[in-house]
């Protein structure tokens, strides 16, 4: 049994179908990662496992420790100790990273500066900034990170953690991953990155809503090495030999 | 409670001991007390039913501490008029740190009708702090008509430090010569029946004059906000951005009317503005750590109007 399980999950959205009756189970303290082309629908399950507006009227049932979690707003499922770290981050004019950092903060957890130092950011030259437009995209993307290193969550789901981030700095988001592993957090990454896949032991491929393929990392990367090509009725990959009929 | 427990208040009373640091201190239309720093002259006349207040600053003088105007009102009813006259000589420099203290009203009047003139390539910026009672017995009409001269700058920011709104009506006017800068900020959280409006009209009339509105305005319960900004460009290469955002919530009611207005091709003025409720993602994001809606949203808007 996972630790948080996703029955038979349909969500719809003005008549379209963005999940299609998706079936899967998060192991606990595991790292997942979560792949598929553009659209095949990563990011809206991880909105709609966080039960954020618009995507909370699903069909079939999403479960963490047992119970049904289908029913709670984002801040009670988040009090559970399951949190999200967006894509595309929020701003917010004229709140300071200290502030939005405190927020998040668990008590006994680690401070704010360390969990800065652990992305790479400076927290002398950090902590005053807002989080605002003028921060760069890797360095919001980096100040996500940080908020959910300080939160110590449970269940974290990082959608493309490493979208934006230079390769040097790549490696801080690796060991804020493993960071969060030794925490005893179970992580799912959203990703588009061989190197970042390669950071979990469970994959699962998306496309067109539906999970196509799962099992562990190594049987599931072929998808990216070019032995998959999506196929041309629905945008749905395939791997060499199956019944779609690619080579 | 006197003067000196408002100054406390205001935590203005170690700057007011200072011998470098200037100031005046009226309470509703008494001068209680008054420091001169070389370069700024101050006169006061107390009349019926009104203070007359001139400030110079003597061309080329820099004035390096801020100066603090604190306008007090120690009883809950009361009516205070300033007429101010402040001419800022060429080149000089100046920091206005003015303080309206009202912690007690419940009926309070205070209004302020000043003619500010910056003169060539001078500099004054103007911070109005407000305490004011937690009843919301309080009208505020702070108005001024400003002129900058060439190559002039005016900022100023005004900000609610506590208490309620109560009724509050902005207006200013504003003219900016050639390679002028004019920038005004409110920043205002209105709750229960508080009524705000904020009027600001700037005419960029010289070459190269610049101009920024920023109205950054919060209001929940059954307040009420109106904010009218206005710039009009009329020289070559002027510039200009009227910026207003307004949050509400419960009962609020919130109106941005962002006019740009521009005649000659070579001006260039931009507007934003943006009412409702706090953004959704804004919103769920702290709410994914942890936070419930009304501690995400009194974070949020605390850094908009911070
Ligand atoms: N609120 C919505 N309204 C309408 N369509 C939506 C909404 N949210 C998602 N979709 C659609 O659902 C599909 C899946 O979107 P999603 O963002 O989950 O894709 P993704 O797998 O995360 O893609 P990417 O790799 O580009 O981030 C897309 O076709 C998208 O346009
Ligand atoms: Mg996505």
């Amino acid at each position: 049994m996972g630790i948080l399980e996703v029955s038979n999950l349909h969500l719809t959205i003005n008549g379209t179908r963005i999940l299609n009756d998706v079936t899967l189970d998060f192991w606990e303290g595991h790292v997942h990662a979560v792949v598929g082309p553009n659209g095949a629908g990563k990011s809206t399950l991880a909105a709609a496992i966080m039960g954020l507006e618009g995507y909370r009227d699903v069909e079939g049932d999403i479960r963490f420790e047992g119970q049904s979690i289908t029913g709670l707003s984002v801040d009670q499922r988040a009090k559970k100790g399951i949190t999200l770290a967006w894509q595309e981050p929020a701003r917010y004019e004229g709140l300071s990273v200290a502030k939005f950092l405190g927020a998040a903060a668990a008590d006994g957890g680690i401070t704010a500066e360390e969990a800065l130092e652990q992305v790479g950011l400076s927290p002398a030259r950090y902590l005053h900034r807002a989080v605002d437009k003028s921060l760069s995209g890797g360095e919001r993307k980096k100040l996500e990170l940080a908020s959910i290193l300080v939160m110590e969550p449970r269940f974290v789901m990082l959608d493309e953690p490493d979208s934006g981030i230079d390769v040097a700095s790549l490696h801080k988001i690796f060991e804020g991953i493993q960071s969060l592993r030794k925490q005893g957090a179970t992580v799912v990454l959203i990703t588009h990155s061989i190197t970042v896949m390669k950071q979990a032991e469970h994959a699962f491929l998306f496309c067109g809503g539906r999970l196509i393929d799962k099992g562990r990392t190594p049987s599931i990367l072929p998808y990216f090495e070019g032995e998959c090509l999506p196929c041309d009725h629905q945008n749905v990959p395939t791997r060499g030999g199956d019944e779609h009929g690619h080579e | 409670m006197d003067m000196n427990n408002l100054l406390e208040m205001a935590g203005v009373n170690g700057a007011l001991q200072d011998p470098d640091t200037a100031h005046l201190a009226i309470d509703v239309h008494r001068v209680m007390s008054k420091n001169l720093v070389p370069g700024l002259q101050v006169e006061t006349e107390e009349a019926e039913g009104v203070i007359r207040v001139r400030i110079r600053v003597e061309e080329g003088a820099h004035i390096h501490r801020p100066v603090h105007l604190c306008f007090g009102i120690t009883h809950q009813q009361a009516q205070q008029l300033i007429d101010m006259d402040v001419e800022v000589g060429r080149k000089a420099r100046i920091e206005v740190l003015s303080h309206c203290i009202f912690p007690r009203a419940t009926d309070v009047r205070h209004q302020m009708q000043a003619r500010i003139h910056v003169g060539e390539d001078a500099s004054y910026r103007y911070l109005e702090k407000h305490i004011h009672s937690d009843r919301g017995g309080l009208a505020v009409y702070p108005s001024a008509q400003v002129e900058l001269e060439r190559g002039a700058r005016f900022s100023t920011d005004f900000e609610l430090v506590r208490g309620r709104v109560g009724t509050l009506a902005i207006d200013y006017v504003l003219t900016g010569r050639y390679h002028s800068i004019l920038e005004m900020v409110s920043r205002v959280n209105g709750r229960g029946d508080d009524d705000i409006s904020i009027r600001e009209v700037g005419y960029l009339v010289g070459e190269h004059a610049r101009g920024a509105l920023t109205s950054r305005v919060a209001v929940r319960d059954r307040a009420q906000a109106q904010v009218y900004n206005k710039l009009r460009a009329t020289a070559p290469h002027a510039r200009g951005h009227v910026d207003c955002k307004e949050i509400i919530q419960d009962d609020g009611k919130a109106t941005a009317i962002p006019i740009v207005e521009v005649v000659h091709p070579l001006a260039h003025v931009t507007h934003e503005a943006a009412i409702g409720s706090v953004d959704t993602k804004q919103l769920e994001t702290l709410m994914a750590r942890g936070l419930d809606e009304d501690q995400a949203t009194e974070l949020i808007i605390e850094g908009l109007l911070s």
